[in-house]
Parts: C-alpha cells; structure tokens; sequence
C-alpha cells in the first residue's frame, strides 16, 4: 500500500490476527555459542510500530494474550513487543460471521492508545493511554472537544450497531454444559468432520500454543532455540516421551480445543478466551462452525435470529 | 587548555540498565556441569549436575516434586523430575529415563559436559499440609525418580513427620532404581521400607517377593492422619488406589506425580494442559480428587 486512499477503513477481518505481531509465527528465543552459553535474541524486539485500525474484538484478545504472558513468569519477548508496538483502534460495523457482542468482546475498554469511533464527518477519540493523550497533543489541530450532538450521535450508532448483529449465541451457561456433555456423541460427529489441519488456531487471535525447536549449525557448534506457532489439534500436540499421547483422536483433539476455549479458559482467566471475531468459522475447510457446535450442545436448534 | 567545570557523571552510570531479557527471562537456560554419571539402571541413570555460576548452584532452592527443564545444545529441551532432596543443596541428581531424542543425546555425554538448566518449576509436594502426617510412599516401577526427593526430604527432617512408610515394588532387584540406599532404609528402625520385586534371578535378595499391593498385608495405614503419595506405571494406580479407597483413604490426601511433555515448563505453551489445568504450574504433583475431576489425566 502506498496511498492513503487505498486504505479500506471498512474491512470486516483480516486473515490473520494482529497477535503475529506480539507472537510472531516463528520467533528466535536464544542462540547458542560455544562458551557462552544461551544468549537471548532481541532482534525486532526494541522496533517500533504503529498497528492502526485494529477492531475491538482484536483489542479485546490482546487484552486475553495479556493475562497469558502475564502471571508468575511473565514472558520478556512479548512484553518487550506489547510495550513497543502502538495501538490504535477503529469501529466496525457486525458482518454474518461476527459474534463479539455474545462473548462480550465487541466493546475494548483497554489495551489500545487511542480508539476511533465513526460518527459521521468525525472520529470520536477514546484517549486509552498517556502516550494516547501525547498523539492527541502532538496532532491537536486535528482535535476538537467533545460535544453533547458527538455524544448523542455516538449513542445513536452504537445502538444501530447492536441492532446490526446476525449471530446471537448465548454463553452464560457453557462451562456447566461443556461439563456435562464431555462425554456426548457430539464430539464424535466433530472429530468425524475435523481434518485437524490447526487452520482455526492459526488465525484465532487468542491460540497462543506454541512448539520450541533447537537448531544447530554444523561445523560451529552454535545453534538457535526458536518457537512456532502450533496447534492442539495436531496429533503430536499431547505426546510424551516414549510415544505415548494423551488425544489420540481428532475427536478428543477439537474437544479440547474447544473445551480449552469455552471452558478452560473460564475456570482459569474467569472469561471464555473465545473473542467472537468470526475468523475460525470463515476460515474453516470443512464448515466446522463454532457458534454451531455451541448450539448443538446446548440442544438449541434455531440456525440464526 | 582551561579544565572545564562540568564534572563528569559518576561511575555509578556504569551500572548495567535492568535487562529483563536476561535477568527476568523464563526461558533462559543457565549452563550447569555434569559432575557425575551413575549407570544406576539400564537407560535410568542418575546423572548429578552442578550449576556453573557457584552463586546460582547455592541460591537455587526446590521443593519436593518439582521438575527443572534440561536442555543440550542444539538438541532440544525436556523436562526431568529433581530426584535430590533440597535438604542436600548444591548440586541436582536427576534420574533420566533414555526414552526420546533428548535423553538419547543426553546418554551419549560424559561427565564435564555441559547442559543448560532452568527451573525448578511446578508444584511439588505440599510439605506443609504433610508436615505431622504419617508419610505413606508407594513406588513401583519408576515412579522412585519424583518420590525420592520427598523421601529424602522427609528423612532429613524426621521430626516433622511421624511415620515414614515407604513401599516400593521392581520387577528384578536388578531393575530397581535406587536399589542400594533403598534396602540401606530397610534397617532403620524411624523408616519403615518395604521392598518387593516380582522375581529375583540374583538369588540375593532379602526382601519380598510379590506384587506391589501385597506389601500393604505389611504395614497398617492410618487413613485418618496419613498422606499417601503415589508414583508409577498405570497398572500401580489402579491396584495402589483400589487398595487406599478399600481403606477409605481421603482422595485429596492421595498425591501423584504426573507426566506430561512441557515445552516452556511456565504455563505458556499449553502442551501440558489438562482439562483447565497446566501441569507444569498447577501441577505435576495434583491429587487423586483432582484427576477424577479433570478429563485425560491418567
């Protein structure tokens, strides 16, 4: 892209999400030299970005990644890459394939530094960080204050948006029925389907697997430990030493997959990690549908509302 | 040439800035000295390794039941339960199993080699809730590698406990790890050990013959005030439990050691997952109530 006219504003979604650019597909951990042991890779770790127009279910599973490499052993690279990289936000208006407003993730109150919302011939700027607030500083003749018509317009269109949604699902009981139906044949009916080609977890923006793999260059010794994106549906995923694995079968794989999603998840972060944006579902080669498969096992049959 | 009068930024500008990718990095290897090779067992060795930095080999405290991530060079990283107990510091006994690409490299090293190590992580056993608890530990095949380090523990702070009640059950005297310090317990009067093997071709062996569960005709357990730690093939789950829940042992004071392939060891990668849980920091050590309310974990 070199003009600002051939930016499309109005896109629904991206075909992979902006995680690849806090956990990039492949990433170099360490090198190994001779004598000096593990020295950590910083390359592209300090390089600073501006990632504008993100959507705010892709905001929201930022949000998600946060919490993962966060915790008792925060994780350096990501962190390194979240501070480094600037965020801004942009509205967007609900396609067939979005759910965000079902798993309460059409809406990101955090984890951007300024977030846009189209109400006409303005932008109505949330302001989310003080770096925020500096852009807006720096660039304060594109600026205005707020009026009470902005704020009623925003009104007007956010209500409009709501309005907008093709897929309602509802979440509030999954955990307990993903508990119950552990056992269902439904899962079988699944993993029949399933070609566990791991296509859902690349482009979902909260799969944050990840395999780790050392290389050695021969002759000198040295080597690069590196990690790479991977997926609970490939067969090697819950393999020990000695052969043995604990998911067998596709079945058993898409069921933690989705478990892992929609219950796992719950019980560990107090959320689904599930941020709607449609991406598995269009993505898919063989039409697994999640928002389907929920229904399903809630015995709720209606295709759409 | 006139002195200027601006004084020169003190030497406390030299120290280096706060560098988390070295000194808050997870999955920063730090390089540790094979110092010893026990070919204990075939393909179970005890291979003792010592941190390189003198400072790290001191400060580096584990708690029973924890495991640390082994990486060799150019081969790849795996997880090892520490068999050495924290109340021996200074250097760490792993028990390796030659049984993937990692370990296989590791068996053709010698001692003086280096390995990288980072950890401990995980767990481990819950000392404090055990403490003033009988100790009941039940082993059988390989499962000595995580329990030997509870054993030792608890040995070398015998007052903390009341009875140690240790079973333990190989195929041949041959196959047993730990076989020498094992039958040395047997004589202890603050221990009770209880060895059993399948057979013996030696012809030299002094203590049972039989099967694991047998050994429980040998010792009277307490359920009330006993913390029962088991470890070992499935086969010693089913019967070991059969025979505890016989007894209405409570299955929350019923620990295990669980065995998953970590690739980051701190709940990141989510290669360890189980149901909702990651072994390598909710676990490895989780107990019986746990596992039956958690989908594929034994």
């Amino acid at each position: 892209m070199s003009n600002w006219s051939e930016v499309r504003l109005d896109y629904t979604r991206t075909i992979l999400p902006p995680k690849k650019y806090f956990l990039p597909p492949q990433e170099t951990l360490f090198r190994y030299e001779p004598g000096q042991g593990y020295v950590p890779f910083r390359e592209g770790l300090n390089q600073h970005i501006v990632l504008f127009g993100l959507h705010a279910c892709d905001i929201y599973a930022l949000n998600i990644l946060d919490r993962v490499f966060a915790g008792k052993y925060p994780d350096p690279y990501y962190q390194a890459r979240r501070k480094n990289i600037l965020i801004i936000g942009i509205d967007c208006i609900p396609d067939e394939h979005c759910f965000c407003r079902s798993m309460r993730a059409d809406f990101a109150d955090k984890g951007f530094d300024l977030f846009f919302y189209d109400i006409g011939d303005y932008y109505l700027t949330f302001i989310g960080t003080s770096r925020g607030d500096d852009m807006v500083q720096a660039g304060s003749a594109l600026f205005e204050p707020v009026s009470a018509a902005d704020v009623e317009e925003y009104k007007l269109r956010s209500a409009r948006k709501r309005g907008s949604f093709q897929i309602d699902v509802d979440i509030r009981d999954l955990p307990e029925i993903f508990e119950l139906q552990y056992q269902s044949g439904i899962w079988d009916a699944f993993g029949e389907k399933c070609l566990c080609c791991g296509t859902c977890s690349m482009v979902c923006p909260t799969c944050y697997c990840f395999d780790v793999r050392d290389e050695v260059e021969f002759g000198s010794g040295s080597g690069t430990r590196t990690r790479h994106w991977d997926s609970c549906l490939f067969a090697s995923h819950a393999e020990v030493a000695g052969g043995e694995n604990f998911r067998k079968t596709r079945a058993a794989r898409i069921k933690y997959r989705f478990y892992h999603k929609q219950r796992g998840f719950v019980a560990e972060y107090g959320r689904p990690s599930c941020v709607g944006c449609g991406r598995c579902l269009s993505a898919c080669p063989v039409g697994i549908d999640i928002v389907q498969a929920i229904r399903q096992l809630q015995g709720v049959q209606h295709a759409s509302v | 040439m006139p002195q200027s009068d601006v004084q020169h930024e003190p030497a406390i500008a030299a120290v280096p800035a706060w560098d988390p990718l070295l000194a808050a990095n997870p999955y920063l290897p730090h390089m540790a000295r094979i110092v010893r090779i026990y070919r204990m067992v075939k393909d179970n060795w005890v291979f003792t390794i010592r941190f390189l930095d003198d400072h790290r080999a001191c400060a580096f405290h584990h708690r029973p039941g924890q495991f640390v991530m082994l990486s060799l060079p150019g081969t790849g990283e795996a997880p090892i339960s520490i068999s050495s107990s924290p109340s021996r510091p200074g250097v760490l006994e792993l028990c390796i199993r030659r049984v993937g690409r990692v370990t296989d490299a590791l068996y053709r090293m010698n001692t003086n080699d280096l390995v990288g190590v980072r950890g401990p992580y995980g767990n481990g056993f819950p000392v404090e809730s055990i403490r003033g608890h009988d100790l009941l530990l039940v082993a059988g095949g390989l499962g000595m590698a995580p329990l030997r380090s509870l054993l030792w523990y608890a040995i070398d702070h015998r007052d903390e406990f009341n009875r140690i009640i240790l079973m333990c059950g190989a195929k041949t005297p041959r196959d047993m790890l730990f076989h020498d310090e094992l039958v040395s317990l047997v004589d202890r009067s603050d221990v009770t050990c209880l060895l059993t093997v399948d057979s013996d071709p030696t012809g030299v062996w002094r203590n049972h013959i039989g099967l694991l569960p047998k050994l429980f005709d040998h010792a009277t357990i307490d359920p009330a005030r006993t913390y029962a730690t088991v470890c070992g093939p499935p086969v010693v789950y089913r019967f070991i439990l059969q025979r505890l829940l016989a007894i209405h042992f409570p299955k929350d004071r019923i620990l295990m050691s669980l065995e998953r392939r970590m690739k980051c060891g701190v709940g990141k990668c989510a290669h360890c997952s189980v149901g909702y849980k990651t072994t390598c920091l909710d676990g490895p050590i989780f107990t019986y109530w746990d596992a039956i309310n958690l989908p594929e974990m034994i």
